[in-house]
C-alpha cells in the first residue's frame, strides 16, 4: 500500500542487477511528462500567481503578472491566526492520533500475530472509515455531537457539561474531526513496523531486569520509529491543509477557520487569486521543510 | 488480579477503539433508512423507500453526481494505472540517469497538501484559459493517483522472480510473449490493487475536485454543497451501498489470500 511509502528502511533489498536500456525512457516518459505538466507546472503557476498584481481596470478577478511580493506580507498580516491555527490544530490532532493509534496498532501487529485471520479482519476495520464518504462521516459526527444530540444533552443532564456549552463550532470539535478522519493514516504505518518488531529484543530487555515501562521506552519505541515518523507525516500533512472539518457547515465555526478555508474562500469565492496562491505557497513551504528533514533521514530512494 | 487486568486491557482497548471508528459509519447506514423529509437530521421512522427510490429525489441530482464520480473515477484510474505501472517497471528493472530526481517527483505529490494541488492546477487552468469541466477533474485525479500506483505496483515488480522471465526467454519466447504470458499475469494482482486504490482515492476526493470542477458535481461535491441546507437520505443510501461493496471486495480478497496461504502451507 501507499502507506509503505513513508515507512522507509523496511523494504527488501533489490536483487537483479539493473540494466540500462532505451525501453526505460519509453516507460518513464509518458508518466513523468504528465507529472511535469500537471504537478510541477501548476506549482510554478501558483508561484507566479502569488506575485500577481491587480490589473489596471480594477475588475474583480483580473490580475496581471508582476513581482508584487507585498502579497505575502499582506496575507501573513491578514491571516496570521489562520496559519498558526492550521499548524496548531494539525499538531494536536497528530499527537492525539498517535496516542490513540499506537496501542491499537500494537495489538494488531504484535498481540494478534498468531491469528492471521483476526489480524486481517482488524485491519479491515481500521481502514473501513475510508470506504464511506469523508464528508458524510464528518457530518455524522456533527449530528451526533450537535447541541440537541443525545450525547450532548446527556452530558449536560449529568452536569458534566455546562448547560450553555457547545461542542460543534469549537476548536475541540475541529481537532476531534481531524483526529478521527486521519487515524487510519497513523494506524497503518505503525502497524507495518510493529508487525515486523522482533520480540526477542523485548525478551532480552526483560531478561536484563528492565521494568516493562523501560522496555517499551528504550526498545519498542525506537524500533517502531519508522512507523511513527511515517504516520506523523501522513496525518500532519493532510490535517494542516484540510478545510472540511473546520468549515462552518461541518464541525467548525467562525473562529476555527484554517488556512485551507482561507485559500478556498480567496480562490473560489473572492477570486483573489494572488492571496490564495501566496497562502498555498506558504503552506507548501512549511510542509516541504518538514518533509526535507525526513528525506535527510531516509534518503530519496526509499521514499517510494 | 493485577496480571489478568493487564492482559485484558489491550484487547478491551482495541475493541473500544474500533467501535469508536465505526460510529459514523453505523450512523450513516442507519440514517439511510430514515423516513426523512428534506433534511436527514432527526429520526422520523424506518423505511426502505430511500433505498428503493434513490434516484427520485431532486430530479436525480444525487444519482447524477454519483454517476459523474464513477465516470471520473474509472477514466482517471485507467490513465493513472497505465502511466504508474510503466514507471514502476522502469524504476525496478532499469538503470537510468536522474533517478533520485524521478523518485522525488513521484514522492512530492503525495507529500503536498490537497489544497495546494487543487489551487495550483486551478491557477494553471486559469492562466492557460482552459474552462473547468469533467475533463479538468479527470486530469487532476489522474495526477494525484499516479504516485500511489507507482508505490503499489513497484512492490509487486520488486518481488517478481527474474528466473521466471529467464525461463520464458530460454524457451525462445519473444519479448512481447514473455511480457504478455509471464510478466503481466504475475504483476496483475499488484496492478489491480493499485487500480482499486486509485478509484477509491478519486471517488472520495473532494478538495482537489472542488478547485477544478467548475459546474460539474461529483458525489462528494454534492454533499459539500448540500451540507448547509441538509442532505437527503438518498446520499446516505449511496454512501452505504458503496461502503458495503468496498468492504465485500476487501474481505473477499483477504479471505481468498488467507485460503491460498493455508493451501500452500499444506503442500509444504
Amino acid at each position: 500500500m501507499a502507506f509503505a511509502a513513508f515507512s522507509a528502511g523496511t523494504t527488501a533489498p533489490e536483487a537483479a542487477p539493473r540494466r540500462k536500456s532505451p525501453i526505460a525512457l519509453l516507460l518513464l516518459l509518458p508518466g513523468i511528462l504528465y507529472l511535469v505538466l500537471f504537478f510541477l507546472a501548476p506549482l510554478v503557476s501558483l508561484l507566479l500567481t502569488s506575485f500577481q498584481a491587480p490589473s489596471g481596470f480594477g475588475d474583480v478577478g483580473q490580475y496581471g503578472y508582476a513581482f508584487r511580493w507585498e502579497n505575502y506580507v499582506e496575507v501573513i498580516a491578514a491571516y496570521w491566526p489562520h496559519i498558526m491555527r492550521s499548524f496548531g490544530y494539525a499538531l494536536i490532532a497528530t499527537i492525539l492520533a498517535l496516542v490513540f493509534s499506537y496501542p491499537l496498532a500494537y495489538f494488531i501487529g504484535v498481540k494478534a500475530r498468531n491469528w492471521p485471520l483476526l489480524q486481517s479482519l482488524l485491519l479491515v476495520l481500521v481502514i473501513a472509515p475510508f470506504f464511506i464518504s469523508f464528508l458524510l462521516r464528518t457530518l455524522a459526527w456533527k449530528q451526533l455531537l450537535s447541541d440537541e444530540s443525545f450525547v450532548i444533552t446527556s452530558l449536560k443532564a449529568l452536569s458534566l457539561l455546562a448547560p450553555d456549552a457547545h461542542f460543534t463550532g469549537t476548536p475541540f470539535a475541529v481537532i476531534f474531526g481531524l483526529t478521527y478522519n486521519f487515524i487510519p493514516f497513523m494506524t497503518l504505518p505503525l502497524y507495518t513496523t510493529l508487525e515486523r518488531l522482533d520480540l526477542r529484543f523485548l525478551e532480552a530487555g526483560s531478561d536484563l531486569y528492565a521494568h516493562p515501562f523501560d522496555v517499551f521506552r528504550k526498545i519498542t519505541i525506537p524500533l517502531s520509529m519508522p512507523g511513527i515518523v511515517a504516520g506523523t507525516l501522513l496525518t500532519f500533512i493532510p490535517a494542516a491543509g484540510d478545510y472540511i472539518n473546520a468549515s462552518r457547515d461541518f464541525l467548525g465555526g467562525p473562529d476555527t477557520q484554517m488556512i485551507g478555508n482561507v485559500i478556498e474562500a480567496n480562490f473560489l469565492v473572492l477570486q483573489n487569486y494572488p492571496a490564495a496562491a501566496a497562502l498555498s505557497i506558504i503552506l507548501m513551504s512549511v510542509i516541504l521543510v518538514i518533509v526535507s528533514v525526513y528525506v535527510k533521514r531516509a534518503g530519496t530512494e526509499e521514499l517510494l | 488480579m493485577k496480571f489478568s487486568l493487564g492482559k485484558w486491557l489491550l484487547p478491551l482497548y482495541t475493541v473500544l477503539a474500533l467501535i469508536f471508528l465505526m460510529v459514523p459509519i453505523v450512523y450513516t447506514f442507519v440514517f439511510s433508512f430514515n423516513d426523512s423529509l428534506k433534511s436527514n437530521i432527526t429520526w422520523r421512522g424506518f423505511t426502505f423507500d430511500k433505498w428503493l427510490n434513490v434516484c427520485q429525489v431532486q430530479n436525480g441530482a444525487v444519482c447524477e453526481a454519483f454517476g459523474n464520480s464513477i465516470l471520473i473515477g474509472v477514466v482517471a484510474t485507467v490513465a493513472a494505472t497505465t502511466l504508474g505501472t510503466m514507471i514502476a517497471i522502469a524504476l525496478v528493472r532499469y538503470r537510468f540517469r536522474f533517478r533520485s530526481q524521478t523518485s522525488l517527483l513521484l514522492f512530492l505529490p503525495m507529500a503536498t497538501p490537497e489544497v495546494v494541488l487543487g489551487a495550483g492546477l486551478a491557477a494553471q487552468f486559469l492562466s492557460v484559459g482552459v474552462p473547468k469541466d469533467m475533463f479538468t477533474i479527470i486530469l487532476a485525479h489522474t495526477m494525484f493517483c499516479i504516485s500511489f500506483v507507482v508505490v503499489t505496483v513497484k512492490a509487486r515488480v520488486a518481488s517478481l522472480d527474474p528466473a521466471l522471465e529467464e525461463a520464458g526467454r530460454d524457451l525462445y519466447g519473444s519479448a512481447t510473449q514473455v511480457f504478455a504470458r509471464i510478466t503481466f499475469p504475475l504483476l496483475l494482482p499488484g496492478i489491480l490493487a493499485a487500480a482499486l486504490l486509485s478509484f477509491a482515492l478519486s471517488f472520495d476526493d473532494f478538495i482537489i475536485t472542488n478547485f477544478n470542477s467548475g459546474a460539474v458535481t461529483t458525489f462528494p461535491k454534492y454533499i459539500y454543497v448540500s451540507a448547509a441546507r441538509g442532505i437527503p437520505a438518498e446520499a446516505n443510501v449511496i454512501a452505504s451501498a458503496v461502503f458495503i461493496f468496498a468492504l465485500a471486495i476487501v474481505v473477499t480478497t483477504q479471505v481468498s489470500r488467507a485460503a491460498r496461504a493455508k493451501r500452500l502451507a499444506k503442500q509444504g
